[in-house]
């Protein structure tokens, strides 16, 4: 390669590459395959692929039937856990937890549930807006997280987040994931398995919670009407964790 | 020119004397493959690298930067420029056959970065390692200079 190319490509500004972009398109554009006159398949306008950047026309959301959710039940903690390398340093009140079981009780009934409870990914989020440095951001696809580039650890976006969702780490870390890199000084929380979305997979508590749970999490695109989870969230009623606040968050639950 | 002048001269002269012999017998020592006092940096596997050699030393830190950006903030995760994909090729083995961490001084990104005395903190997040335990059996090492090759094993 001549350094002439090279300069050019270094110097692009923010790095937009028009070559690779009139690829894309023209690969988005061959992807609608004609199978008669007339009836055209669109396959990758919604999903995302490891090349392209992520689209506004999805909502990636979660729906939690916890009428299949048992009390008992914490595989979706553990496989959170062990999907994003996260260890405790038997300091329950600090250690970083992404995803966690809340108990809760009618004290008038007695009624009592646990119900997994995560980043619930607002489409107007509170952590983004007190963020100093913008490190707490939402993706066009909806999911909000951390940049741990800019994070300074100031943990405002703890203080602002109703659901008590985000992490600090305290403690030097070691053998990190190579996919979910996580560091002293900086405040983490569910990515809702950013990695495994980018290739076209299922969070990771979603897929162990069917394989050895109860099957009570469906995780789907809120903007397609033609998703599973868009259909049951227009056929059955489903709740969000403090509607009232205003934020709509990507997870809403059913049978609370 | 007055006799200060002249003792320090003296002195230097025979500081040189004896310090260079000292310097030629520690390179020796320190770098068992090679008589050379650059960085020993373990190759890679493949043939070629993202880019050329030369391109990589003086830019991979930029392309590393802009990959990051594209990634964190817009879900781009191609392989060419992504921190991951320098490590699984450059990744060196230790002792127990295993790819060492950044706090093993034979690890690829210290070769250099210790030698030109530049800190980095990617490692405090980012894993330093491949995931998968040993590396692969067709993995070799060589020194990226003449006359410092090294084979996997060979030691």
């Amino acid at each position: 390669m001549s350094s002439k190319t090279k300069d050019k490509k270094m110097t692009g500004n923010s790095g937009f590459d028009p070559t690779r972009r009139s690829f894309l398109a023209a690969m988005a554009t061959a992807a609608g395959v004609t199978l008669a006159p007339g009836v055209v398949l669109y396959g990758i306008s919604r999903s995302s692929s490891a090349n392209a950047a992520v689209s506004s026309e999805v909502r990636w959301g979660m729906l939690i039937d916890l009428g299949r959710c048992d009390n008992g039940c914490d595989d979706c903690v553990s496989a959170c856990a062990k999907e994003n390398g996260l260890r405790g340093f038997g300091r329950p009140e600090t250690d970083a937890q992404w995803i966690r079981k809340v108990d809760i009780k009618n004290p008038e009934t007695g009624y009592s549930k646990s119900l997994p409870v995560m980043c619930q990914h607002c489409e107007n989020p509170p952590c983004v807006d007190v963020c100093p440095t913008g490190a707490s951001f939402k993706r066009a696809d909806g999911i909000v997280l951390v940049n741990k580039h800019t994070c300074i650890g100031c943990r405002y976006c703890m203080m602002a987040c109703p659901y008590k969702a985000r992490s600090f780490v305290h403690e030097t870390l070691e053998d990190q994931k190579p996919h979910a890199p996580r560091g002293k000084g900086t405040v983490e929380s569910c990515t809702l398995c950013v990695h495994r979305i980018d290739s076209d997979r299922q969070p990771a508590c979603v897929e162990a919670c069917s394989d050895t749970g109860g099957g009570a999490m469906l995780f789907g695109d809120l903007n397609d009407p033609e998703s599973e989870i868009s259909k049951r969230v227009a056929n059955y009623a489903s709740q969000q964790i403090r509607a009232d606040l205003g934020l709509n968050p990507g997870v809403r639950y059913r049978n609370l | 020119m007055n006799w200060r002048h002249i003792c320090i001269t003296l002195l230097a002269v025979m500081l040189i004397g004896i310090g260079s012999p000292g310097a030629v017998v520690f390179a020796e020592e320190g770098n068992a493959v090679g008589n050379s006092l650059l960085p020993f940096i373990p190759m890679g596997r493949g043939n070629a690298c993202v880019e050329d050699t030369d391109f990589m030393r003086r830019n991979h830190m930029e392309l590393l930067k802009h990959q990051r950006d594209e990634t964190v903030l817009e879900g781009t995760r191609s392989d060419q420029y992504s921190l991951t994909e320098c490590l699984d090729c450059h990744a060196v083995a230790g002792p127990d056959a295993n790819p060492v961490t950044f706090a093993d001084s034979s690890h690829f990104c210290r070769a250099c970065h210790d030698f030109a005395s530049v800190s980095i903190d990617c490692f405090q997040c980012h894993a330093s390692r491949p995931e998968s335990g040993a590396l692969p059996d067709d993995h070799q090492f060589s020194g990226a200079f003449p006359g410092t090759t090294r084979v996997k094993g060979s030691e």
